[in-house]
């Protein structure tokens, strides 16, 4: 059986700038790191994928299941897509608590199965001691981890992370990064990073797809772009000189 | 040499007089405000208050205003609480949508009696829809209908801007990742929207109720004043001035107790 894959080709327009992309992702395969400067259309990306927004051509296949097509006029709402996705603040529901928050993409069923699921979420993430408290008593590193389980409870068919640690405080950032980028190794799940920290592309260790106005520019794994940037600012991203904390 | 002593600045005097001058017309704007209020209290006994309201008209007055406030504020939540979500969908310049925004806040600046008038020209027997409704066989003006309607036009603005506020502060990502977790528009309205929106929601309605209890100006206009019917608390205070002072005293007494506790209630409630 070959591991599942996200594809995605769109075309779209964001204000005025033209958003044009295409790649996959596989569960074997380690994430997709989208990396560009400011305003170059990352995050659309990922909104398009989780169906926040409507491309105006492409598709986007996930495992078999087409989500969405353009011409056949497939689309498919967003609590359909079974696509996972960690915003950059983690998005906890404040008025639950730890577990509720896990609790609520359980899928229907005998309360004591999605109890049980819900726990197992945050035990596969070290947090399950986690689970009777308030969001907002949780450290960074804490929430994450809680928002990672929350998003993998129900079992999505790919991840998509935005950011995931722009958010935290530089000197919690490179322990968060490493737990998180062994922690995706393990999932087998086609998963896309969006970042803009060489750190990060460089923990993840993935194909690596440069984004600048809206196009991809370069892509490949990181030492391939140190070894032959396209332009000025894959360079500047492939020698680190866009550092920890650089916005 | 002597460094020479620091001349008092003319300011000096206006700096001393300036804590006086705040106190005393603060104190001046308080003093109308209490006296009043004071007045309510004061110039009764225990005795003439429950004597105040055994007049006759007292009675179904406060059944009226209970039964027709209770209707207007479920109407007014029902229909208030989608109109403020789908409002605070609309983002962007959409100009449509401001000017929507702006018409339903009218009706709290709108003189009451101009609102009176208004409902009058809608519904009334003569007005745009009165041959329409006359032929369904309903007359709305001078009738419970006419109060309930009266007191959803005046009130409904409190608790649309109030949920307003509260739906517009919801974190777009938090409302797309629960979608993306499987919940459904609905479920996403009912199971996180509402819940962390209730404590603003419970203020507005609130306001909002307290405002339906207290209409007299268009309410008097658009449904009269007929003891049982549409005689409702402040229009049977207006009627009881002419009768007997006490029965007005003791009901307004009701009203101000009512606002108070529904003030404290909403201070208590939102300091949580």
């Amino acid at each position: 059986m070959t591991a599942p894959a996200l594809t995605v080709e769109l075309t779209g327009e964001i204000g005025p700038m033209k958003l044009s992309l295409a790649m996959e992702a596989k569960g074997d395969a380690g994430p997709v790191v989208i990396v560009g400067p400011n305003g170059s259309g990352k995050t659309s990306v990922l909104l398009s994928i989780v169906g926040a927004l409507r491309p105006r051509a492409g598709r986007i296949v996930l495992g078999g299941a087409t989500l969405f097509d353009a011409e056949r006029g497939v689309d498919a709402p967003v609590e359909a897509r079974r696509i996972g996705f960690l915003t950059q603040r983690y998005a906890l529901f404040p008025h639950l608590d730890v577990l509720g928050n896990v609790l609520f993409g359980v899928p229907a069923g005998p309360r004591p199965q999605r109890s049980q699921r819900a726990r197992a979420a945050l035990r596969d993430l070290g947090v399950e001691d986690l689970a009777g408290r308030r969001i907002d008593g949780l450290s960074g590193g804490e929430a994450q981890r809680v928002a990672l389980a929350r998003a993998l409870a129900p079992g999505p068919g790919a991840l998509l992370l935005d950011e995931p640690l722009a958010s935290l405080d530089v000197g919690v950032r490179r322990e968060v990064r490493a737990f998180l980028a062994a922690h995706l190794r393990t999932l087998g799940i086609p998963t896309v990073i969006v970042t803009h920290d060489r750190a990060d592309a460089e923990a993840f260790a993935g194909h690596v797809l440069v984004l600048e106005q809206g196009r991809v520019v370069q892509q490949g794994t990181l030492a391939a772009l140190r070894a032959a940037p396209a332009t000025p600012f894959t360079r500047q991203f492939a020698a680190g000189e866009r550092q920890d904390g650089a916005e | 040499m002597t460094t020479p002593a620091p001349r008092p600045r003319a300011s000096s005097v206006a700096s001393l007089l300036w804590p006086a001058a705040l106190g005393v017309l603060a104190a001046a704007l308080l003093l109308l405000i209490a006296l009043p209020l004071a007045a309510l209290f004061l110039t009764t006994s225990p005795r003439a208050l429950l004597q105040g309201l055994r007049d006759p008209m007292v009675l179904p007055a406060v059944r009226l205003s209970l039964v027709t406030t209770t209707a207007s504020l479920a109407l007014v939540v029902l229909t208030g609480t989608p109109l403020a979500w789908l409002l605070s969908r609309r983002r962007g310049r959409a100009w449509r949508w401001r000017f929507l925004e702006t018409l339903v806040q009218l009706p709290v600046v709108l003189p009451p009696a101009v609102a009176g008038v208004a409902l009058l020209l809608a519904f009334g027997r003569r007005g745009m829809l009165g041959p329409t409704l006359a032929t369904a066989g309903v007359g709305v003006p001078f009738t419970r209908a006419a109060v309930v309607l009266a007191q959803t036009f005046v009130a409904a603005p409190f608790y649309v801007q109030a949920a307003l506020s509260m739906f517009k502060r919801m974190d777009p990502d938090m409302l797309l990742v629960a979608r993306t977790l499987g919940a459904s528009r609905p479920r996403v309205f009912f199971r996180v929207v509402l819940p962390l929106s209730r404590g603003g929601l419970a203020g507005g309605a609130a306001l909002s109720w307290a405002r339906a209890l207290g209409e007299f100006g268009a309410t008097l206009m658009f449904a009269g004043n007929l003891s049982g019917r549409t005689q409702t608390l402040p229009l049977a205070i207006y009627t009881a001035l002419e009768s007997d002072l006490r029965t007005a005293q003791s009901l307004s007494l009701i009203l101000l107790a009512v606002a108070f506790a529904l003030l404290v209630t909403i201070h208590v409630g939102a300091r949580r």
